[in-house]
């Protein structure tokens, strides 16, 4: 009897591993004749290489430059401009320029490599910086009419800095020699990603380079580039050497070296009329990408496309680019853009409420997109649009307007009269005492959207793959989609085993070895179940029909093996041109709302939050528990950006780069999240399913920002930080 | 130097200052305790010494000597923390996962959600946001 | 983990008078306690010392008592047994507050008082307690002991009164009779070192005001009293005056974790929160 899977929280699929201490993290893993490497990289942001020299006996060491490099010098991504080591110019502090490689550890620690460089003038600043990777134009309407339409102009400079993505398990690999090419297993999200760029630099053909993901310590985007660096180095060692090579960071280099959250500076200017309704939308939006490009384009793209908020306004225009500075590439992290665009339209749309004298229920309510409406890029939605009922739900449930108006008239009195405990020179204690006795409280929301799938042409360039093979008690998957948390084996086996008809437990789930399985796409937005699980389904489907009324043991004693393999077929209804920017930039979008509560602390500035609601529209929670861990996971994760997180960079590196000083939140940081999932199937996505990774991190920092306002407190960038929360509340002069 | 891990006597030839952590890791072969940071901060490398929670990452070899150490490997896989963080989302991409049972399991039999709270202080999960965590301990029970 | 280890020598006496001897008679060593300063330094690789003495098991340091209405705490109690001494509890809560704050559960099973003192951070969280509780310093060598007024072991950042073959070996702290008082402003909740921490004692009334002891860590490159605040307190001066003179005794900085200005104004509300509250901490 086939029992549902879809919709209950079946036991993760690699859980007892996990709670034993059985499964195997890349640094639990050793080979025979295992070497160890080390990176040696930049000390300066800018300048070049003059002089390399050694001073210890290189007897026995295997060491690596740019020349034992077989093919082109790059980690082959999108723009094929970073080095895979640095030959003579370095763009950025902790540039990979050569590696080391020994059996003994120690003795690898105390080679003492000197490098002697020729610096030159670094930039830092994004906004002048003159070279840019990419710019985008989208344009609505037109803007100059929006703007005569309005009976009120409302701007506003928005800023959020760079989020370092802290998965516990650092980045780390294994290269192996054998049959004539590589095996690489490791910490990673995109096992085609490094197939593909470990073929271009070691100029080996598709069979003879292998990748194995092994089990991942958390992702989050951070692992979604930057492994292709990491495991062409220890390929290009293991080459060398002929030999196994671990090369694995700790906490410190993972935190200089690789890639992080774009920080971002974004400028809006709103033609809005009396009552409320959006006429004019003009975005100007830089991104910094660091020293390299990477996935800056893309972040770009996902970030102008969510730059307006789930609104609609009928002329828009938003430039957008992601420039050049001498620091270490900026990449993937969870939301990927629309966390920056989002936090910074949601800022925004309160501002525009309190110039008009609205609530912030009231103004969104006026300008949500609703289905039939059109998107910045002239979507047109359908009724798998929910972003009101997001909103309601969650004004509804958190008592929101009765307490925005409560806090409201609370707030302290304007910057003219004394400030008690703020300031030294304050008149009477017994004013510090009634001061100190309070903790302005206040409540903020944010209403988001997240595009599910990668945007536009996206999918069909990438054609992903899955397949399906028949095995005596069910089916195995074999897919290129990696688990690295989110419960990636968990889910999709639950999609095939509704499918077919066969308990969970009798569907398995490949490694993620390129070996093995096609090529599934990378694990990253938000698509792993609606796009790859939506083909997986599909083979099901065949299989179903396939096996008729045999079992799955009949059938393959009767017919032998049966493998079915599906590719992604854009829906009939999308249209998307890259030229314009204009059409389906997504096949279906998230809906979401958040509201934060917190109290500030009135001698110290900290915030606590103290209650946080978020109200998910997600299509169809395949697993229950697991879509509710993605949504708590990325709203504590959107607390910590908001009011903790902060990468401190001094001379182009990042001064704090250790976890005393890159501040995550603990326990006692985080409030308990109270969650909503609705579902309104998306009819594309397996089940309805639409994706739900990344929009959890898109709403709590302007949330939580709207929420300091509400406490009288205007800030317009994160990390909100005490200090700044101090700078904020001090009148000057 | 001797340690009793896991209930087992056992007798290593180590450099005393050798991290308890890399001895369990790489003398012992137990793999189940994880490094995330080297500091003391994140709690991932988490174990019991004579019951109390310790970062391994921070205990030399030489304080081990004579005592009782636990590891994750020690719970048998039998312990209902395990089944709860299995069953109610408390292990998702699972790195933490050995440290926060071990921290978990000093807790005692029925802690209050405030005493899990400051307990697990020391212990930090990104891909929970600790929810699921407090949950899966309080259903064990 | 960065540091080699092969070339470093661990001494393991088996007493205090052995430990002594050694330090005596083995040229430079370094004590080494609970180690949750140390390792960290071990790992990063910036932990030049090669030559250390083990002194956790020299179980007669662990030792909280009273000694003619004296309270005595081992330089080897550990932030737990803090916590857990009732005697500590009763006489000295400010000390427990500090070492509720000083880390997660795990680093207060491991990390000591003695560690905390010698570590020498301005940042240390039981340092204000100690100077505010105006502590006595036990150290001991091989040759005898002697005491040193807690407000007198520092001499500048990072440096101490203890020379090289002395031990901390314990601190006695007088009775402490007012309301105590610990704050620690950290970067987050909980396992965050310190950007303003404040301990304090708030005596009885003095003429016009009130005596007080008042001492401050991470404003400074040592640990503080601040004297003339308190002088301005017991004066009966108005707030903003004493605030004055706290800012004028402190010299916090700008660092990775926070600023001057705010260093300047959270000493400055805590000192005033202080003085009119009746909580500790």
């Amino acid at each position: 009897m086939p029992s549902r899977s879809v919709g209950r929280s079946v036991a993760r699929k690699e859980g007892r591993d996990k709670v034993t201490g059985a499964a195997r993290y890349i640094d639990d893993l050793t080979f025979p004749g295992l070497l160890h490497a080390r990176t040696i990289r930049s000390a300066i942001p800018a300048g070049e290489i003059v002089d390399v020299a050694f001073g210890f006996d290189t007897t026995g060491f295997t060491l690596v430059d740019y020349r034992d490099i077989p093919g082109p010098n790059i980690v082959a991504l999108i723009d094929d401009d970073q080095p895979c080591l640095a030959e003579r110019l370095v763009r950025h502090v902790a540039e990979p320029i050569l590696l080391l490689a020994h059996t003994d550890r120690e003795a690898l620690l105390a080679a003492d490599v000197r490098i002697r460089y020729r610096e030159t003038a670094p930039t830092y600043d994004a906004v002048t910086s003159s070279i840019a990777f990419k710019t985008i134009a989208i344009d609505k309407g037109q803007i100059d009419e929006g703007f005569r339409e309005a009976d009120v102009i409302v701007e506003g400079e928005y800023r959020t800095g760079h989020q370092e993505q802290l998965y516990i398990e650092p980045n780390g690999v294994i290269a192996v020699p054998e049959h004539g090419g590589v095996t690489v297993y490791g910490s990673m999200q995109c096992p085609y990603y490094v197939h593909r760029a470990l073929k271009v630099l070691l100029d080996l053909p598709d069979d003879r380079v292998r990748i194995v993901q092994t089990e991942t310590g958390g992702g989050f985007g951070g692992k979604e580039e930057y492994p292709s660096m990491i495991a062409g180095h220890a390929a290009l060692v293991a080459i060398k050497a002929q030999r196994p090579v671990k090369l694995v960071y700790d906490r410190v280099e993972d935190m200089l070296a690789t890639t992080k959250r774009h920080p971002a500076v974004i400028r809006h200017r709103t033609g809005v009329k009396r009552d409320g309704r959006l006429t004019a939308i003009d975005i100007d939006a830089v991104i910094d990408g660091g020293a390299y490009a990477t996935l800056s384009a893309v972040v770009l793209s996902r970030g102008v496309i969510h730059a307006t908020g789930p609104y609609r306004c009928n002329h828009v225009r938003i430039r957008g680019r992601a420039t050049m500075t001498n620091t270490p590439p900026n990449g993937a992290f969870r939301g990927f853009g629309a966390p920056q665009t989002q936090f910074a339209a949601e800022a925004h749309m309160d501002r525009i409420a309190e110039a008009l004298g609205i609530d912030p229920v009231r103004i969104r309510e006026i300008n949500a997109l609703r289905p039939g409406d059109t998107t910045a890029t002239g979507q047109r939605l359908g009724n798998d649009c929910s972003a009101l009922a997001v909103l309601r739900e969650a004004v509804k449930r958190t008592d929101f307007k009765r307490k925005w108006t409560r806090y409201a008239r609370r707030k302290p009195r304007a910057p003219s009269s004394p400030r008690a405990s703020s300031s030294p020179r304050a008149p009477s204690s017994r004013l510090e005492r009634e001061a100190s006795a309070e903790r302005p409280r206040g409540i903020g929301l944010s209403l988001f959207f997240h595009g599910s799938g990668f945007t536009g042409a996206g999918e069909v360039k990438l054609a992903s793959k899955a397949s399906l093979a028949l095995t005596e008690r069910g089916a195995r998957i074999l897919v290129a989609s990696t688990e690295i948390g989110q419960g990636t084996r968990t889910m999709h086996a639950q999609i095939v085993a509704e499918t077919l008809g066969v308990p969970y437990d009798c569907v398995e789930v490949n490694a993620a070895d390129t070996g093995q399985v096609p090529d599934s796409g990378p694990t990253v937005a938000s698509r792993t179940c609606m796009v790859v699980g939506r083909i997986l389904q599909r083979c099901a489907e065949e299989m179903r029909e396939r096996l008729g009324r045999s079992t799955p043991r009949e059938y393959l004693r009767r017919h032998g093996p049966l493998v079915i393999t599906r590719e992604y077929e854009r829906p009939a209804d999308m249209a998307w041109d890259d030229n314009s920017y204009r059409g389906d930039a997504y096949g279906t979008y998230g809906w979401a709302c958040d509201v934060a509560e917190i109290e500030v602390d009135r001698e110290t500035w900290e915030v606590k939050p103290i209650a946080f609601t978020t109200v998910h529209e997600i299509g169809k929670a395949i697993h229950p528990v697991l879509a509710l861990g993605q949504i708590e996971g990325g709203s504590a994760q959107g607390l910590g950006y908001a009011l903790l997180e902060e990468v401190v960079m001094r001379d182009g590196r990042m001064a704090n780069a250790q976890l005393t000083n890159y501040i995550i939140p603990t326990t006692l940081d985080t409030p308990p999240i109270d969650v909503v999932i609705l579902e309104n199937p998306y009819k594309h996505g397996p089940f309805g399913a639409k994706g739900v990774g990344e929009m959890p991190i898109d709403g709590p920092a302007p949330a939580a920002i709207n929420a300091l306002r509400s406490a009288g407190f205007d800030l317009r960038e994160i990390p909100a930080t005490p200090e700044k929360i101090m700078a904020a509340a001090t009148p000057r002069g | 130097m001797q340690f009793t891990i896991n209930g087992r006597r056992t007798r290593l030839h180590v450099h005393p200052m050798k991290r308890l952590l890399d001895v369990l890791r790489e003398d012992c072969g137990l793999t189940g305790t994880k490094e995330g940071c080297g500091e003391g901060e994140c709690g991932a490398c988490t174990i019991l010494i004579e019951g109390m929670p310790v970062n391994s990452c921070l205990v030399p070899a030489a304080h081990a000597d004579g005592a009782r150490v636990t590891t994750i490997e020690g719970l048998g896989g039998r312990h209902p923390l395990q089944r709860a963080f299995v069953d109610h989302g408390g292990a998702q991409c699972g790195i933490c996962t050995p440290g926060m049972i071990m921290a978990a399991v000093a807790l005692g039999r029925k802690p209050t959600l405030e005493q899990i709270r400051v307990g697990l202080a020391g212990n930090l999960c990104r891909c929970t946001g600790y929810s699921a965590i407090y949950r899966s301990i309080r259903q064990s029970r | 983990m960065q540091s080699i280890i092969s070339t470093r020598t661990l001494r393991q006496p088996r007493s205090v008078k052995d430990a002594l001897a050694m330090l005596r008679d083995e040229g430079t060593l370094t004590p080494m306690a609970g180690c949750t300063d140390l390792y960290v330094a071990l790992n990063f690789g910036t932990l030049k010392e090669t030559r250390f003495l083990d002194l956790w098991r020299l179980d007669s340091l662990r030792t909280i008592e009273m000694r003619g209405g004296v309270l005595s705490i081992g330089a080897l109690a550990t932030f737990t047994d803090l916590i857990q001494s009732a005697l500590v509890r009763k006489r000295l809560p400010m000390l427990v507050a500090a070492a509720r704050e000083v880390g997660g559960v795990q680093i207060q099973n491991r990390g000591t008082i003695g560690g905390n003192v010698a570590n020498a951070s301005p940042a240390g969280d039981t340092l204000p307690v100690l100077a505010a509780a105006d502590a006595v310093v036990v150290l001991q060598r091989a040759g005898g002991i002697r005491r040193v007024p807690f407000n007198s072991f520092y001499t500048g950042y990072r440096q101490t009164v203890r020379v090289p073959d002395e031990l901390i070996v314990g601190f006695e702290i007088p009775p402490v009779r007012g309301r105590q008082f610990f704050r620690k402003v950290g970067t987050r909740a909980a396992q965050a070192i310190s950007k303003v921490v404040m301990a304090g004692v708030l005596g009885p009334a003095s003429g016009a005001g009130r005596t007080a002891r008042i001492a401050l860590g991470s404003v400074a490159p040592t640990v503080v009293r601040v004297p003339r605040t308190e002088a301005a307190l017991a004066s009966g001066a108005p707030m903003d005056a004493i605030q004055r003179a706290l800012i004028e005794e402190i010299a916090p900085i700008d660092d990775l974790r926070s600023t001057a200005e705010y260093r300047r104004r959270v000493a400055a509300n805590l000192l005033a929160h202080f003085v009119s509250s009746a909580s500790p901490g």
